[in-house]
């Protein structure tokens, strides 16, 4: 019985005439207030008109149902329960209505002109015909880069000062270079050997179109040669072994021969088609790389001075270096390559390289041969590799590789400890020595403010002079030997010259 | 040694040109993640090809998508159906596209008529492949620097009426909104011609 009572309560709630004040909106108007929709939702198919469907306890609370009840009334009255929709009438845009009803249906002709002009367009925005191709992409994208990976190009080429650990050094090297000299209008190119030492200890400097001449003992410094063309600069020097004669590389592909007592020019040998930017002697051949890729071997003493060309490049010879016994001749390019050279030539008499070094993945700027073991070379690569690799010319291996995080310009080797020192650019400009063959870094020479271009050594061998593009040249004097140790190697010297005449005999 | 020389007097067909083109392409998308940082570096190992020393990736994942690519490609280029291939680097927090290396493919559809195999020989065609693979390895002088962490994507551009295998989807161009272009170095099997391009994001200088 007490359902029927229930059953007439809802329905004298159900017949109230007035909505119920304070009631919690209907869900319809909560919803449309959300939507800002006209018309009320669906959910009128909720409404409690249509009690012979369904029974109001399960579903619905009865706070809800006299809210509903009431909004129903305000609406037409309706049996069924479905809403009509009724429109806005001032929101409607009844011309705009009227013109899309009435209006033709094929659109408005397109000449084929136009037709054309939008293709052209399309093609040239797009790169391609939208009509006639599609891109795909391949789904499931690869896994990234693990988590606290950071590109470390940034961290290479954005580099500061490295916290250097202390380096317990067998000796002291002074930080400081001994001297600065002022080196204007040095060109800032990376492809070119700019100086040179010679045993006469003779700087050799070339700035821009002219050489200067830079006298260690004395100091003086002596204009030896400027270009005759203001656009010509000059390329490369190199002293000849005795360090009477400085061959000059110049841009417009010579090849000139200086006589320092004199300071007049011996020889202009031309024979090239590009600049030279790179010289090496062995005796009486020098030997020029050019931008073209080849090298020439000039025999100085006869007038038909041009008495071989290897090719073995496709760009650039920035690096070029014959080994102290004069065997082989390492050269270096813009292609990436490290070439050996033999001395002689081969069966079919073409110069063919002995060895092919193609691991560098930039320029090799920076050939060095080791002074005191035989056939062992090191190379430096430039921006993009920065690695110095140590290799043994006769078995073709790579010894050891390691990376100086910076472009490497030269690298020269130091008999008197047994280590090297590589010049090096961006960011901190500095030059390294390493320990070898442990491949330790010994220290770090900073001072330049821009990129090291060359490296050359005094004939003692206790000094390197430094040229950068910030217009100085640094000497560093950083392998000095000390004077105890200097008499003690003078006396193995001797002692060992005298062990190799009694083996002779 | 002597099959090399045997393939040089050959000639190339137009499988054996897909398949030196799809090739590149293998090599030429390992050095780009190498010399740009996506992954790191210490995930490559040197091989050699094309008578250089080239990085390609060891990472398993990696390795595997990249084979589905290249496989997908020398079909594809087979049937003379691609046009181009693009690597897209973005940012991977806010999706934007850095730079978008682009490789087009022409192909002469005559030679898939021909059955005798066109003059050409290999070592002219490494030659030009080094050259470009060299190119690529150079661009990161003037590349700018990639900040943030990025991620890669490669889009084929493809004929309008190829079936989209599965595993594929289609896509937008990705192009860069402001953008500095640089030709690369192209290279030609008489078959297929593959031009590259790179792309890159101009840097606001302030």
């Amino acid at each position: 019985m007490a359902q029927f009572v229930f059953e007439a309560d809802l329905h004298g709630l159900l017949k109230l005439d007035t909505p119920i004040p304070n009631a919690p909106p209907a869900r319809w108007q909560r919803k449309a207030k959300e939507s800002g929709a006209p018309g009320p939702s669906p959910a009128a198919g909720m409404s409690p008109m249509k009690p012979a469907n369904r029974s109001h306890s399960s579903s619905k609370t009865p706070s809800r149902t006299p809210g509903k009840s009431g909004s129903k009334i305000q609406s037409t009255p309706t049996k069924a329960g479905g809403d009509r929709y009724i429109p806005n009438r001032s929101t409607m845009q009844m011309e705009m209505a009227n013109f899309l009803l009435t209006k033709e249906n094929d659109p408005a002709e397109e000449s084929p002109t136009k037709k054309e002009q939008q293709k052209a367009w399309a093609v040239n925005l797009n790169g391609f015909d939208i009509e006639e191709t599609k891109i795909l992409r391949l789904s499931g994208k690869p896994q990234n880069a693990p988590e606290g990976y950071q590109n470390n190009l940034k961290v290479l080429y954005s580099q500061k000062m490295t916290p250097g650990s202390s380096r317990k050094n067998g000796r002291y090297i002074p930080s400081m270079p001994d001297r600065i000299l002022d080196a204007p209008e040095i060109r800032n190119d990376y492809y070119l050997n700019l100086i040179d030492w010679s045993s006469q200890n003779f700087l050799a400097v070339a700035l821009d179109n002219s050489v200067y001449l830079w006298n260690h003992t004395s100091g003086e410094i002596i204009q030896l040669l400027q270009m005759e063309h203001p656009d010509d600069y000059v390329s490369s020097v190199s002293w000849i072994k005795e360090g009477n004669y400085l061959a000059v590389g110049t841009s417009n592909a010579e090849v000139q021969l200086w006589d320092i007592q004199q300071q007049k020019r011996l020889r202009n040998m031309t024979s090239h088609s590009s600049r030279v930017g790179s010289l090496s002697w062995n005796s009486y051949i020098l030997s020029s790389g050019a931008r073209t890729g080849h090298i020439h071997h000039h025999d100085v003493r006869v007038a038909e001075h041009h008495v071989a060309t290897l090719a073995g490049h496709t760009q650039e010879v920035c690096g070029l270096k014959w080994s102290l016994d004069g065997r082989y001749l390492a050269s270096g390019g813009n292609d990436n390559l490290v070439n050996i050279w033999p001395c002689t030539q081969g069966d079919s008499g073409d110069f063919a390289p002995v060895q092919t070094f193609t691991q560098h993945q930039g320029a090799v700027k920076a050939v060095a041969w080791c002074p005191w073991q035989s056939n062992v070379l090191a190379t430096g690569g430039g921006t993009s590799d920065r690695h110095i690799r140590i290799w043994n010319v006769c078995s073709g291996t790579c010894l050891s590789a390691v990376d100086a995080h910076s472009q490497v310009c030269s690298i020269l080797w130091s008999t008197n400890y047994k280590e090297f020192i590589s010049g090096h650019g961006f960011a901190q400009n500095q030059l390294v020595i390493w320990k070898y063959p442990t491949m330790a870094k010994v220290t770090e020479l900073r001072g330049h403010t821009a990129r090291v271009l060359n490296l050359t050594m005094s004939p003692d061998g206790a000094t390197v002079a430094s040229a950068a593009a910030d217009e100085t040249l640094r000497l560093w004097r950083c392998f000095e030997m000390d004077p105890i140790k200097k008499k003690e190697k003078e006396k193995a010297n001797s002692a060992k010259s005298s062990i190799i005449h009694q083996g002779i005999r | 040694m002597a099959k090399q020389l045997g393939q040089d007097q050959q000639g190339i067909t137009l499988r054996g040109s897909a398949e030196i083109v799809a090739e590149f392409f293998s090599y030429g998308i390992n050095s780009i993640l190498y010399q740009r940082g996506i992954y790191p570096p210490e995930t490559f190992t040197r091989v050699q090809k094309y008578g250089l020393t080239l990085l390609v990736t060891t990472d398993p994942e990696l390795k595997n998508y990249l084979n589905n690519v290249v496989e997908q490609m020398k079909e594809w280029l087979y049937k003379c159906i691609v046009q181009r291939l693009v690597v897209v680097i973005s940012s991977i927090e806010n999706n934007e596209v850095l730079e978008r290396w682009q490789f087009d493919i022409e192909c002469d559809k005559t030679a898939k008529d021909e059955s005798a195999p066109r003059e050409k020989s290999q070592k002219a065609i490494q030659d030009e492949i080094r050259s470009v693979i060299r190119q690529i390895t150079a661009t990161v002088t003037f590349l700018p620097l990639l900040e943030s962490a990025c991620a890669f994507d490669l889009l084929i551009y493809t004929d309008k009426d190829l079936a989209v295998p599965e595993k594929w989807e289609e896509s937008g161009p990705q192009f860069i909104a402001n953008s500095e272009e640089v030709r690369l170095r192209s290279f030609t099997t008489t078959i297929h011609k593959v031009n590259s391009m790179v792309a890159y994001k101009k840097d606001s200088f302030p």
